[in-house]
């Protein structure tokens, strides 16, 4: 810290008051937010940004103010304090993360309340059962009524529940996503809505020309060809991509690279909002906005064509960019940029939809295009011009009308979003605070990897039903052995319910409780494993799962409990 | 093939028949739309004018529920007041007594909750008066009060996000107007031409075969027999209920009655599909109650019709079933499926004595209690199967890992914890009460020894099917219970309370909080709760939980007196 009489002393930052003077050199990390007062420096603030490209930062103007977090990669500066210890940036963020509470999963608590009653019944049946034996005149050992008690409450999910939850961590983790909780994997198979990217999601990174279409009276041919001369030395994606175009349009880009041998090339600004190249031979080609190519035209006394105007809102109306290139200021057509959707995007929104989860596209693009791409990508809703607070209010909203909410982001800006939304996946290339913020962290940077993520979660929660399913249908045979076990001696005739032909009272608890012990470590590595789950739609699960775990819970523990009384017999 | 046979499976099968077109009838009056019974609008009005309501007024569920709590305790009071003072009453020709405290609290209780448990017999202990005016006047009004409540639940139920549920009243007045009047009309005329009395004067003299004379109770029976099975009420107006020949006169009447008891209770499952304009829907719940019903009936009807076998030790011919405590005329295949007819739905008229049925028998009529969701009640046996079917929504959700949801709405914790409340309040009830009576007798056998006819197994099931009959308001009596105590009374008396209102309050509510949600429109992913699958689900569920909580109770009581019967 540099003190009002020029002395230096070194200290903590957290110290840092407001209205205070330090300085940062290369290599050091930015302590808090201040403006800078001398120097200039370039400075990584991918810790904040998510860019990895440094960016220049200096006295006075408005590139002044800097960041704490962030780090000065060259030079050295002299930076006023802004604001008060906890109140910086970086402090806010934490404070947005830490605010955002999760909601216990609706599955977590329906699990909750289903035990719990199942466990109140079999609190009434075992207390009532006392008077009711008293009545019979067939005392009951307290020691029989513990071991009926322990059987028929749901134990052996009780017992499994964590390993469920764990199995569910390490199949995503081999799906190459760390999570930082079992409930976040549980609650991405809940989910209701997924806000995704439009760019790198839903899109292929850029736009690209997909149509090249002249102005009346303007050959194909010669449009093409002028509109690749323009762009052969364009480095932007979108030039590329034309050139591309022209080069499936027969229209070789070698042969054209010789045209512009003393070429004066034209770059973009936001001024003109167009580029191109003025031949040696003083021919002027630009391509660019079509109003600034208009402006050009009509100042030069060219003619506008309807026509042009027209392909121009149409192009626009579609969801694409229309680019209009012009030869001395003559029109000569329109190239249409369009949104590559990825291949096969629409099936995995297909997928989603049978899964009964609401896609939402997050875009900066006008509402028109916006539009016209989810569309055409199928996604459910869009969220267009989408600024950080957008996402978040979006989810609150989503989540005050009870739904479940999974996002996927980067930049420190999605931080609060990702701490909002019940499930948020960081990108391991991102930001240290979205990856914070988030409950799970993508190693592969795949943004559909959600989907993924969603049947692991699925998976988890299906494993969950359907052993809970299969633990309270396997009391219908503990019943059997124990209640018989009970009453026997005092009610013969009752000896007609023991139809597993359990040896004797004894061996028919002791067996009922050896089997309540051994069902767990038997069940555990089919909880490891999971129930597969598959998109073949609610009811064809629900019967397949009934099938195997209920009907199989109801005859697993009487061929489980016979099996075990007859070796139990004969130490009796 | 068996006459008998034959007969039931008319019965059964006609009744059915009938209900399709009633739950259609259903269905248009409570939304309102035309129907041929329109004519009946301006009594209607009337009615609402001189009643002080606005029937345009939509009420929330709340107010629902308030406008039925509130006039089911002026109900109260003035049954109560009728009750006890019966005797100085008029139409009292045979110069019954008023009723004791105790007893008019559980008379009045009884037939306010639309249970109809008689601890008391009509000739001696009501006039024409109390029958009349209170008894029959309950039944109507109970009855409507069960369908009333079931259709704020339809209501609630249609894709839509709102508050306003309807007008009570109105579904009140139309239950009344619309359809019990005129259904429990056809019934009464049926019953009165076949000989069922319907009079003012008082006891008949009459000289018997032997010569001796006697005098033979009557009174305005035929009219109240009506409304007894339409309203699925049971309490008769002679103390034997539809055994007694004067109730229940031929077979034709035995048929019509039968009928009468599961009429409404499948139409209203039907009209549950109709209303909502989802048939498949109706189909599936009726079709889910009639494999509930047929499970409990099948075994009854082969187990009556093939005797008891400590009579066949006796060398009694039995070839036509078991017929202690059943009406020669009716036979024991009409008389089983009576019993478990009339314990499915909670009617609980009888026309047998169930304290005779044979101990499986038995307990297939308190399954049928205990289940109390095949059929069931007017309005209110739907009602439970409706929690039922929230419980069962849920464990689905759980074994396809998505959130559940029924008829486009979320099913969410708050739902959840009142279904699961209701769910256990019957088997609190029935065990709970059990467990203290059978305490109390094991305490001190003596004192309580008028308890019990038969103390032993049967004994226990006495006890039992009291408490299941209270708790399922049905109201049948196993008889052989010592049952007109203060202990019995009042014991009785507080379970039927509280397993008439909390099982409507909790549907009630739910179908509200669900109304407010956000209707979400079915997607591939939704659950389709119309599909045998989803039946085959709340099937399960129904029994799992009966199961579960009935069995060790069940062991001790029929069961064990079925196989040592049966061991012999």
């Amino acid at each position: 810290m540099r003190q009002p009489d020029g002395t230096m002393v070194a200290m903590s930052s957290a110290q840092l008051q407001k209205g205070q003077v330090f300085v940062v050199e290369a290599g050091e990390l930015i302590p808090t937010d201040g403006e800078i007062i001398e120097g200039l420096a370039t400075i990584d603030e991918s810790a904040i940004t998510g860019e990895s490209a440094p960016v220049i930062r200096e006295a006075g103007g408005d590139k002044s103010s800097v960041t704490g977090g962030t780090q000065v990669l060259s030079d050295r500066i002299v930076v006023q304090v802004t604001t008060a210890p906890g109140e910086s940036f970086l402090d806010k963020m934490i404070a947005l993360v830490e605010g955002a509470s999760r909601q216990k999963t609706p599955n977590e608590i329906a699990l909750t309340i289903l035990l719990a009653g199942f466990t109140l019944v079999f609190v009434i049946v075992c207390v009532t059962l006392q008077p009711f034996a008293e009545y019979a005149h067939t005392p009951i050992a307290i020691s029989a009524f513990i071991a009926l008690f322990v059987c028929l409450i749901p134990t052996t999910i009780g017992g499994l529940l964590s390993a469920i939850g764990i199995a569910g961590m390490d199949r995503a983790l081999r799906a190459n996503v760390i999570t930082k909780s079992g409930k976040a994997v549980e609650t991405a198979g809940d989910i209701d809505v997924l806000l995704l990217d439009k760019t790198g999601t839903i899109t292929i990174g850029n736009r690209k020309a997909t149509h090249f279409w002249p102005a009346p009276g303007v050959p194909l041919l010669e449009f093409v060809e002028k509109a690749t001369i323009s762009s052969l030395t364009d480095e932007t994606p979108e030039g590329k991509s034309i050139v591309e175009l022209a080069r499936d349009n027969q229209v070789s880009p070698q042969a054209l690279q010789s045209r512009l041998d003393g070429a004066e090339l034209i770059k973009f600004t936001a001024e003109t909002r167009s580029s191109g190249v003025t031949l040696a031979s003083g021919t002027r080609i630009r391509k660019g906005a079509a109003d600034a190519i208009r402006r050009l035209a009509e100042a030069a006394g060219q003619p506008y064509h309807a026509d042009v105007a027209d392909r121009v809102k149409a192009v626009a109306s579609n969801g694409g960019t229309p680019l209009v290139v012009s030869e001395n200021d003559r029109v000569l057509g329109v190239v249409e940029l369009q949104d590559i959707i990825k291949p096969g995007i629409q099936e995995r929104f297909e997928r989603l939809r049978k899964m009964g989860i609401k896609t939402v596209m997050v875009t900066g693009d006008n509402p028109l295009t916006a539009k016209f791409i989810a569309e055409k990508a199928g996604v459910d809703d869009f969220i267009a011009e989408a600024k950080p607070e957008d996402k978040m209010q979006y989810i609150r909203a989503e989540q005050q009308a009870g739904k479940l909410v999974a996002m996927m982001g980067d930049g420190t800006n999605d931080a609060p979003a990702l701490a909002q939304a019940d499930v948020g996946v960081a990108m391991n290339s991102g930001t240290q605070a979205a990856k914070e913020a988030g409950n799970m962290v993508d190693l592969d940077n795949d943004p559909t990897k959600l989907i993924e993520v969603v049947e692991i979660g699925k998976q988890l929660l299906m494993t969950r039903g359907t052993l809970t399913t299969f633990s309270i249908a396997n009391d219908v045979a503990k019943y059997f052995a124990i209640v018989p076990a009970l009453f026997m001696v005092a009610i013969p005739a009752l000896g007609a319910l023991n139809v597993m032909g359990l040896k004797s009272p004894q061996s028919a608890i002791l067996s009922a409780v050896i089997f309540n012990a051994l069902i767990i470590p038997a069940l555990v590595p089919l909880a490891l494993k999971g129930v597969a789950y598959q998109a073949v739609g609610a009811s064809a699960l629900l019967r397949r799962n009934l099938l195997i775990y209920g009907l199989g819970g109801v005859i697993v523990p009487f061929i489980g409990i016979k099996v075990i009384d007859l070796i139990v017999g004969v130490f009796l | 093939m068996n006459k008998e046979l034959l007969g039931i499976l008319v019965i059964f099968g006609s009744t059915v028949l009938l209900a399709v077109p009633l739950g259609r009838y259903l269905a248009t009056v409570y939304r309102g739309d035309k129907s041929w019974s329109d004519f009946l609008g301006p009594l209607e009005r009337l009615l609402y004018r001189l009643g002080g309501v606005r029937p345009e007024r939509e009420m929330s569920w709340q107010q629902h529920l308030v406008a039925l709590l509130t006039i089911n305790l002026v109900w109260f009071v003035w049954a109560m007041f009728v009750l006890c003072t019966q005797g100085s009453l008029p139409l009292n020709p045979d110069h019954n007594p008023s009723m004791t405290p105790d007893q008019a609290f559980n008379t009045a209780v009884s037939f306010l909750v639309n249970c109809n448990l008689q601890h008391y017999s009509g000739e001696s202990g009501a006039t024409y008066f109390s029958q009349v005016f209170c008894l029959m006047f309950l039944q109507f009004v109970t009855a409507a009060t069960g369908l009333a409540a079931c259709v704020v639940v339809f209501n609630a139920l249609r894709d839509r996000t709102t508050e306003k549920l309807g007008n009570f009243y109105v579904y009140f007045t139309r239950s009344i107007t619309r359809v019990l009047l005129p259904l429990s009309l056809v019934v009464a005329l049926v019953v009165a031409f076949q000989g069922t009395p319907m009079t003012w004067l008082g006891k008949a003299p009459l000289v018997t075969m032997q010569g001796d004379s006697t005098f033979v109770s009557r009174g305005p029976a035929a009219a109240m027999i009506g409304i007894k099975q339409i309203g699925t009420n049971g309490g008769g107006f002679f103390g034997v209920n539809s055994a007694h020949p004067l109730e229940n006169p031929t077979y034709l009447t035995n048929a019509v009655e039968n009928g009468a008891i599961v009429l409404v209770p499948i139409a209203m499952a039907l009209a549950f599909g109709y209303y909502l304009g989802r048939p498949r829907l109706g189909w599936m719940v009726f079709g889910v109650m009639t494999a509930g019903y047929l499970l409990l009936q099948v075994p009854t009807v082969y187990l009556e019709m093939h005797g008891n076998p400590a009579i066949t030790h006796l060398g009694v011919d039995q070839r036509l079933g078991s017929l202690e405590g059943k009406e020669m005329r009716l036979g024991a295949p009409a008389s089983a499926l009576w019993a478990i007819t009339t314990t499915v739905t909670s009617n609980g008229s009888v026309n047998a004595m169930h304290d005779s049925l044979t101990p499986l028998s038995g307990m297939d009529a308190l399954l049928g209690m205990m289940t109390n969701a095949f059929y069931g009640g007017v309005g209110v046996g739907f009602l439970n199967f409706f929690v039922f079917i929230i419980v069962s929504v849920f464990i689905s959700g759980l074994m396809v890992g998505r959130t559940p949801e029924f008829l486009g709405k979320k099913i969410e914790a708050r739902e959840m914890k009142i279904a699961i409340v209701i769910a256990l309040l019957h088997p609190l009830l029935i065990l709970a009460g059990t467990a203290l009576a059978a305490h109390l007798y094991v305490g001190n056998p003596t004192a309580y020894a008028g308890w019990l006819a038969n103390p032993g197994y049967h004994g226990f099931s006495e006890m039992l099917y009291e408490f299941t009959s209270s708790a399922a308001n049905n109201g049948s009596g196993f008889e052989g219970l010592g049952d007109n105590t203060p202990w019995w009374n009042i014991s009785t008396g507080v379970v039927m309370i509280l397993s008439r209102y909390l099982p409507i309050i909790g549907p009630v509510a739910i179908a509200g909080l669900l109304a407010r949600k956000k209707y979400i429109p079915e997607s591939a992913g939704t659950l389709r709760t119309d599909t045998g699958t989803f039946g085959i689900m709340v099937f399960f569920v129904i029994w799992i939980i009966a199961a579960l909580a009935f069995f060790p109770a069940l062991a001790l009581g029929p069961l064990a007196e079925h196989f040592t019967l049966y061991a012999k």
